[in-house]
């Protein structure tokens, strides 16, 4: 028997038993569409966080106090100016190295008040950070030098303050203080839950005086490369720790976030995609029932065919491509669904979903080894029947 | 040529842990283009004889040869090959396919046998008209009456021009009329086209109709009268 003619004869035999059919591929259905949209969702989280992290800027080190350990709780930091000015020299080049200290304060124009996270820093930032500036001017240097009461706002500090005013030149009360704003920051969007457009930028030096500390709460460094990022940071660390031997520092870098980050997702995306497998085998396990069923029920049909002269073969052929066609179809059906499900839950709400052509072809190739796999129990039994028994049966 | 030989065919079956010995030791030849009718009590092993002689089972011991070939010598597969080519069943209770068309049906064997599809319509087309029945091409078993169906299935039998066709009870579930319109297809099938018919019968004006009647009684041959 030709294979076309055998998929042609399987193809009727799923015809001839729509409904039945139809609740077969269900398992299928559900479980491949489940596999695509997990495993987009897994995806599309995976790339908006990565995302953020390059959108901080590239190349960036953070160099701050203690050991980085997710469990313990941040260490009070012992560096100050002079520490910065040490890394400077360390470096090499002071204009990559920016500076922060941070505390959450509260900010008023006229009747408009905001609480934002007022960030004590100095002239380098763009240097180190992608912060790409709508309106007016940096930090400078003469700013830290002279502790100008000067302010650059976050978009959306200075939308809820001013509107749509342009927010240049006019005075705005942080903590008490007057301040003169004298820029705007571009929206830059969040990056871990940090809502940057929240902050508010003034010279370190104001800050320290603002706040009434000596310290600073970390240090930024912005690599001349890839390829130093790592010499760089511990080389920073390993100086710093020079100079204060009982204390421990750590570097941050970018690659460090990227690596670990995408590991846990990876594996989330992984733990998502096994669990929506683990529906797909539960349809190939219908599968198998439905045409063990089909073939009880058709042992007459069989016993005849192999009465005109079917062979083993022939038969067992046409019950596996029946089992192959129905999660082929179904695992088709299962993508489009996939797809579609994705398209619509990236549209419509916060979750990202990014549709990978690896998860559509793992999903078709699983529901074929599925359909082979399951299918090949009740073919062969379908094969082997004896034609006088088949035939006698009622 | 002969179409079988048969020598000390049994068949034996174990039923919960006892034997039954369904033929126990038979000696029968039939030639190209014969027309016999085997008859006998219920149970005498009638149809075990026409399912060993079709091949679709194998004697427990004894020598069957088929168009001079020794089925023993043959594997499943060849077996499967050999009905294809040499044998035309009909069948007591019709067995075609349901909700398929009298055309495919009778095209089937010609399926397995790789022949093109429109080679294989083409061919049960003109077994269909062979069997009066070029209008009813396209009509499904369930809207068909019985004679209809019992001569499809005379038609799937004869359309791979097979040399023996093996009918067990064929006018069994047929009335008077239909039996004898089945009667006539299945002589004419021998007289014309030279086939060998094997039949099983009870009905005495049915086997009379055949040229040799083999009469098995307690899974022997009694009588053999030609
Ligand atoms: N698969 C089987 N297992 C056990 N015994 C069987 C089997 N098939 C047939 N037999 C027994 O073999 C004997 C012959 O059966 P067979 O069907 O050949 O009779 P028959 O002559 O065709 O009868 P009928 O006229 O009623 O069709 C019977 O006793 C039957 O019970
Ligand atoms: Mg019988």
């Amino acid at each position: 028997m030709r294979t076309a003619e055998a998929f042609r004869m399987a193809l009727e035999a799923l015809r001839v038993n729509r409904l039945r059919s139809a609740l077969t591929m269900l398992g299928v259905i559900i479980g491949v569409s489940a596999v695509v949209i997990l495993v987009a969702i897994g995806t599309g989280a995976k790339d908006a966080i990565e995302d953020e992290i390059s959108g901080l800027g590239s190349n960036i080190i953070l160099v701050v106090p203690g050991q980085l350990n997710f469990q313990a709780a941040p260490t009070q930091s012992r560096l100050d100016l002079g520490d910065v000015n040490y890394v400077r020299r360390v470096v090499g080049d002071p204009s990559r190295v920016t500076v922060s200290v941070q505390s959450g304060e509260n900010i008023r124009v006229g009747r408009n008040e905001a609480f934002v996270t007022v960030v004590g820093t100095d002239e380098n930032i763009p240097n180190v950070f992608e912060r790409p500036l709508k309106r007016g001017r940096y930090l400078t240097e003469t700013d830290i030098d002279t502790r100008r009461r000067v302010a650059v706002l976050g978009s959306e500090v200075s939308q809820q303050l001013f509107g749509d005013l342009d927010p240049v030149g006019r005075q705005a009360t942080i903590a008490g203080v007057r301040f003169r704003v004298v820029g705007v920051y571009e929206k830059v969007g969040a990056t871990f839950g940090v809502a940057r457009d929240r902050e508010t930028h003034i010279p370190v030096t104001t800050a320290q005086r603002l706040l009434g500390v000596e310290r600073v709460n970390g240090i930024a460094i912005g690599a001349s490369g890839p390829d130093v990022i790592d010499s760089l940071g511990q080389k920073v660390v390993d100086a710093l720790t020079a100079r204060y031997p009982d204390e421990k520092f750590s570097a941050v870098t970018q690659t460090q976030l990227l690596g670990t980050i995408g590991t846990v997702l990876g594996m989330l995306t992984g733990v998502l995609a096994a669990i929506a497998g683990i529906s797909l085998l539960v349809g190939g396990v219908g599968v198998s029932n439905i045409m063990l069923v089909s073939v009880r029920e058709r042992t007459k049909e069989i016993g005849l065919r192999k009465a005109l002269g079917a062979r083993q073969r022939d038969v067992l052929g046409q019950f596996l491509i029946e089992a192959v066609l129905l999660t082929t179809i179904g695992g088709t059906i299962g993508i489009a669904l996939g797809v579609g499900g994705s398209l619509l839950i990236e549209a419509l709400s916060p979750v990202p979903a990014s549709i990978t052509l690896w998860s559509i072809l793992l999903a078709f190739g699983v529901s074929a080894v599925v359909g082979v796999f399951f299918g090949v129990a009740p073919a062969r039994r379908a094969g082997r029947l004896d034609p006088v028994v088949a035939l006698r049966a009622e | 040529m002969t179409a079988f030989e048969a020598a000390g065919l049994t068949r034996s079956y174990q039923l919960e842990g006892v034997t039954v010995d369904a033929l126990r030791g038979v000696d029968l030849t039939i030639g190209d283009g014969e027309f016999a009718a085997i008859l006998g009590p219920s149970g005498s092993g009638k149809s075990t004889l026409m399912h060993l002689l079709g091949c679709l089972d194998r004697p427990t011991s004894g020598v069957l040869k088929v168009g001079g070939v020794d089925v023993s010598t043959l594997d499943d597969t060849k077996l499967a090959e050999l009905r294809n080519q040499m044998i035309g069943f009909v069948f007591q209770s019709f067995h075609l396919l349901a909700r398929t068309s009298a055309l495919d049906n009778v095209a089937l064997p010609l399926v397995y046998r790789g022949v093109a599809k429109a080679d294989r319509r083409k061919r049960a087309r003109a077994a269909l008209e062979a069997v009066g029945l070029a209008h009813r091409l396209d009509h499904r078993p369930s809207q068909m009456s019985g004679g209809e169906q019992q001569r499809v299935a005379i038609a799937r039998a004869l359309v791979g021009d097979p040399q023996v066709v093996l009918a067990d009870e064929p006018t069994g579930n047929l009335d008077t009329r239909n039996g004898e319109e089945v009667m006539g297809l299945l002589e004419r099938l021998n007289a014309d086209q030279g086939v060998a018919i094997v039949l099983v019968t009870h009905e005495p004006e049915v086997a009379n109709r055949a040229r040799r009647q083999i009469h098995v009684r307690d899974g022997l041959i009694e009588r053999d009268v030609a």
